[in-house]
């Protein structure tokens, strides 16, 4: 091995298959191999097991779909709010000194904190959870938007300066398109905390959802369904992940080309 | 009647903390007339990009006041094109949006724009690469289309801040010659700063020297080469004379530049005790 020195495309896929390979293997060997007792691990095998029934007997997919449908409807709120305020923020320096020492103080309010004080404000039902994910993700989009935003070199400004772009052009026709291939990969980022938040969201107080499956599943030791819980976010945020390059790439040809 | 008159404008950046402010430029005053190229000389940081700025009104003189066509320039406009030496196209525009810019912003109406566009495209010698992204051009290339996108919105006068200092040598002389046969054509009012005594010579009927920081206007002397110039120009007996002299001129700054950057004066000014 050397250092930053690139590797073929088929050995970059191997290399990572063969992680999960050992980390199967590894797993296997000590449950299968009875190194670990049952009642705080469940075997690979037993895992798909339970993992299978939970779809086919227990609605588990309906707990996806109601999980799913929680992180994007408050993601997508957080983001419409978030990212013109971010847009001005970053533009504007009145309005950035207006907002940012709150928006600095108000992201380091966990969100979990505030799921006690929400299931007072909003009880158990929808709203709640959609709002744990909305307090989240608001603030970080904010901020990240508005230094992505004010941080667009300033000789394309100058450029459009003088080429005749007054502050609107310069808003709508540099600053915006300029920064959107960033603001789209800060919206990817938060979308990966959102899916923490809906899940955390879910262990309080919720009767559908992935993690209300996996609370259920603790208390009935059922180990299998609790990492097949887990695995199936990992996998869903691993397609939203690719989903969203995709997005990038076909939208934004120019900042790759 | 002259195009731009500049008039004793100085430009004074205030200093940072407690450091001494410093003069980038000292009070100058310049005339340009009406299709004139002139061309700034000068050693690197001697304010003639900062002059230049003041020009385009990205940045505000200190003192003096500058006039295009009697009136006084107050902020950047479409009136006065620059290209910069940095590659300034937008990357999220393709080379034929690029040029169209400054037309779309003025309202110019779809087939209208479209027409100029390619009218400009093809005497930068673009065409086959108007659907291209900035970054897949090469430099050359990408300063060419800077300068059509500048053009296109035909300004009153034009500014360019070494626009081709990038570029490899070949190149550059490629551009300068591109450079002059837009202007043999079109006569427009060209503003140039460079620090390279030829091309100063080459493209100009004017040359300005100006002095190591702060900047002051040292000598003026005038080209009177025959257009339309050849690139051949640039080893007759006449072109060496020019750069000889220019070339005198400009060292003594340069030398003055240079020891002001030595060890036993360095950061004097600009570091003040903690």
């Amino acid at each position: 091995m050397k250092p930053l020195v690139p590797i073929s495309n088929s050995a970059r896929v191997a290399l990572g298959v063969l992680f999960f390979v050992l980390f199967l293997t590894a797993w296997a060997y000590a449950t299968l191999g009875g190194y670990v007792s049952k009642t705080f691990l469940a075997d690979p095998l037993t895992m798909v097991e339970e993992g299978w029934l939970l779809l086919t007997k227990h609605g588990f997919l309906f707990d996806i779909a109601i999980t799913i449908w929680r992180v994007v409807g408050g993601f997508v709120l957080a983001a419409l709010v978030a990212v013109p305020v971010g847009i001005l923020m970053g533009a504007y320096k009145p309005i950035e000194a207006f907002f940012e020492p709150f928006v600095s103080f108000a992201r380091y309010l966990p969100a979990s904190a505030f799921i006690p004080l929400l299931i007072l404000w909003a009880g158990l039902g929808e709203l709640q959870k959609v709002l744990v994910i909305f307090i989240g993700s608001v603030f970080q989009i904010v901020l990240m938007v508005a230094v992505t935003v004010s941080s667009v070199r300033r000789d394309l400004v100058e450029a459009a300066m003088t080429l005749g772009a007054r502050d609107r052009g310069i808003l709508a026709r540099v600053l915006i398109p300029a920064s959107a291939p960033d603001i789209a990969e800060i919206l990817r980022l938060v979308l990966g905390w959102a899916w923490t938040y809906v899940i955390v969201a879910e262990l309080i107080g919720s009767s559908s959802g992935i993690g209300h499956m996996i609370i259920d599943s603790q208390a009935l030791l059922a180990t299998g369904q609790i990492i097949f819980g887990i695995i199936v976010i990992g996998v869903i945020g691993l397609i939203s992940d690719f989903l969203f390059k995709w997005g990038n790439r076909r939208l934004f040809p120019w900042s790759l080309a | 009647m002259s195009k731009l008159v500049i008039e004793s404008v100085s430009r004074i950046f205030p200093g940072l903390r407690r450091s001494v402010p410093t003069k980038a430029l000292e009070p100058i005053s310049l005339e340009v007339a009406e299709n004139d190229f002139v061309t700034i000389l000068g050693p690197s940081g001697c304010g003639k990009s900062t002059l230049l700025r003041l020009v385009a009104g990205l940045d505000r003189p200190t003192t003096g006041r500058i006039l295009l066509d009697g009136t006084p320039v107050a902020g950047a406009g479409p009136d006065r094109g620059m290209v910069f030496q940095s590659y300034t196209l937008f990357p999220w525009l393709t080379v034929a949006d690029n040029v169209a810019f400054g037309l779309r912003e003025k309202g110019v109406p779809a087939a209208r724009r479209a027409a100029v566009v390619s009218e400009w495209i093809e005497r930068v010698g673009l065409v086959g690469f108007e659907h291209h992204y900035p970054k897949q051009l090469s430099g050359g290339m990408q300063q060419r289309t800077a300068i059509a996108r500048a053009l296109a919105n035909d300004p009153a006068i034009l500014l360019l801040d070494e626009p081709f200092g990038a570029l490899d040598n070949q190149t550059r002389a490629l551009m300068q010659e591109l450079l002059l046969g837009i202007w043999e054509r079109e006569r427009k009012t060209v503003l140039f700063v460079t620090h390279d005594i030829e091309e100063a010579i080459f493209l100009a009927s004017r040359v300005v020297v100006m002095t190591a920081r702060p900047g002051r206007i040292k000598a003026e002397v005038l080209i009177e080469l025959p257009h339309p110039r050849h690139y051949t120009i640039k080893t007759s007996a006449e072109f060496s004379t020019l750069k000889a002299r220019l070339t005198e001129e400009i060292r003594v700054e340069a030398v003055l530049a240079a020891e002001r950057l030595t060890p036993a004066h360095a950061g004097r000014p600009s570091s003040p005790p903690a």
